[in-house]
């Protein structure tokens, strides 16, 4: 069925082990993202370098696989890309997520996170695997940054 | 009880191995069940699945007797209007009430609820009132009785049950008072599976002068309502919990308290006369159905309560208990598992609520239907219970008498396998 694949070892992996989760302490930005109905709660912290560009990110919070997962593949994606870049990064996986695009080369950007292609199929878990990626792009908004 | 008043007019047999929960004999009248072998349905507290006389039925309406019903003086429409008034006496006597005109069609639980709060609320309450409903509430009977407390200046009261999901009689003397102009109950929690003690509540609502409103969306799927007996002045529940369509509520109430209330929606159907300045409004039922009714939805409903009222209620009742105790059983037993509520795996009808250690429900249910097996994961629209408990989410499985041992058997092997995937390598 739909989700034969997502739960899978390389998945769960950075459930049981997240590279990311962690209280940054000099962070440039810090923004909070939840999904009210399914309790999903995530801080997202960003550093941006001298280059203008994403130098650190990382998370911490609590929610489902899906959130948690989501935002830990999200935050290794983000190193070294520019704010316009990283929107475009969490437009592509938008549409990813909700089935608006299936050509496998695009979906190579998203590196790891491209594994959660199936989330098109399970249309109430969009919002879970959205979160962090909504969440850096509200940062990104509301600084002007990017748009 | 109102076993023998119900239950004598139509002495019905119960089919054999009804009350043998390894075999099922009913899920042949299930197409959809039918048509997917592999599926484990768990999930009857949001809605049941339908049996092909239900469907048929649809069929029939619109094949021979399809006119918009009340309006035309030609045969089919007559047909049609007759259809919905032998529906309105079914359902009254289904839950124990004499007068036919009592039942009003809605679209759904939640707009029988909402009438109730608008047009009897809104009516009755006054500045420092009290209106009293238990934690244990499905946000259908909850918001719409915030709304209309916060318009009139009321106050909202809580009932709270104990740890089992038990409410004290003391409890209800604490907050069932002088104050107090309406009480709103479930009859079966959604999440707990726990039955609240109407009749209590009536007895004291009685008391102090309150109406007693009951949500029976739970629980007439599962058991035997009788409005007069458990002493309930208005109920609202829907045809789709009960087999029947979706889209059909039904909103029952006594002639008075319903001739006292204003209309809830206007428009066609619901008056007697009009003039450009005023209106005279129908005498109920016709007062609360403005518009087109569903007719051919409530055709269907009838022959969802036929199809129950066919089956032996009593021994479907103790099945689905049996079913559920089995349920609540067979989670206990699984180390990393917490049944919500009771203890007593007896202490629970149709529904029980469980969490998986502490992965979060939505991927217990993601997991779970990797088997093929549908639960519902979430707040179960019951928020503030939720919070009350200290929790956000939770699992809920919910059984029908269609179910059998084999689905929680299912369910409890695709439990394992969750338990499995998130402990890998730990």
């Amino acid at each position: 069925m739909a989700t034969d694949n997502l739960y899978n070892a390389q998945f769960m992996d950075h459930v049981a082990h997240p590279y990311y989760k962690y209280k940054m302490e000099d962070e440039t930005y810090s923004h909070q993202g939840v999904n009210p109905s399914c309790g999903d709660d995530l801080t997202l912290q960003i550093k941006i370098g001298d280059d203008g560009k994403i130098e650190e990110a990382s998370y911490q919070g609590h929610g489902c696989a899906i959130s948690q997962a989501s935002a830990d593949m999200m935050s290794d994606l983000m190193i070294d890309k520019t704010p316009e870049e990283a929107m475009e990064l969490c437009k592509l996986f938008g549409d990813m997520v909700r089935g608006e695009q299936k050509d496998p080369e695009e979906l190579d950007k998203l590196d790891e996170a491209s594994m959660l292609q199936s989330i098109s199929r399970m249309p109430a878990r969009v919002k879970c695997a959205e979160l962090a990626w909504r969440t850096l792009e509200e940062i990104f908004k509301e600084q002007g940054i990017a748009h | 009880m109102s076993q023998d008043t119900q239950g004598e007019a139509k002495a019905v047999k119960a089919r054999e191995g009804t009350l043998d929960i390894a075999a099922n004999p009913f899920k042949a009248d299930f197409p959809l069940l039918v048509k997917h072998p592999e599926l484990t349905f768990l999930d009857s507290a949001a809605t049941a699945q339908r049996p092909e006389v239900v469907l048929q039925a649809e069929r029939t309406f619109y094949e021979t007797m399809n006119a918009n019903p009340l309006r035309g003086l030609y045969k089919l429409s007559v047909e049609a209007t007759q259809a919905i008034a032998d529906t309105r006496k079914h359902i009254a006597e289904f839950i124990g009430a004499s007068d036919p005109d009592e039942v009003i069609f809605t679209r759904n639980a939640s707009e029988s609820l909402n009438l109730i709060a608008h047009s009897l609320g809104g009516s009755i309450l006054r500045k420092g009132d009290e209106v009293a409903i238990t934690i244990m509430e499905h946000h259908s009977n909850l918001i719409p009785w915030q709304q209309i407390c916060r318009h009139v200046g009321a106050t909202l009261v809580y009932i709270r049950p104990d740890a089992n999901g038990h409410i004290s009689q003391e409890e209800i003397e604490a907050k069932i008072g002088p104050k107090t102009k309406i009480v709103s109950s479930t009859q079966l929690s959604n999440v707990l599976g726990v039955i609240p003690p109407i009749k209590a509540m009536s007895d004291r609502a009685h008391e102090v002068g309150a109406y007693m409103v009951v949500d029976g969306a739970q629980s007439v799927p599962h058991m035997r309502v009788n409005v007069e007996e458990q002493g309930i002045d208005l109920l609202a529940f829907s045809a789709h919990k009960l087999g029947g369509p979706m889209g059909i509520g039904v909103l029952w109430g006594k002639r008075d308290i319903l001739e006292s209330m204003p209309p809830f929606l206007t428009g066609g159907e619901m008056i007697d006369s009009v003039t450009e300045d005023d209106a005279v409004w129908a005498p109920i039922p016709a007062k609360f159905e403005a518009g087109t009714q569903d007719a051919a939805g409530i055709f269907a409903t009838d022959a969802a309560i036929s199809y129950i009222e066919s089956l032996d209620r009593d021994a479907l009742e103790k099945r689905e208990h049996e079913l559920t105790a089995y349920l609540a059983k067979r989670l206990m037993e699984l180390p990393y598992v917490t049944v919500l509520g009771s203890q007593d795996p007896e202490d629970h009808l149709a529904a029980v609520s469980f969490n998986v250690g502490d992965v979060h429900p939505h991927d217990v249910s993601s997991i779970l239907d990797m088997s093929d097996v549908a639960i519902r994961a979430g707040h179960h629209c019951a928020q503030p219970l939720l919070t009350w408990m200290g929790i956000s989410s939770c699992c809920r499985a919910s059984v029908a008498f269609y179910n059998d041992k084999a689905d929680i058997d299912n369910l409890i092997d695709a439990l394992e396998n969750v338990w499995k995937v998130f402990n890998i390598g730990d």
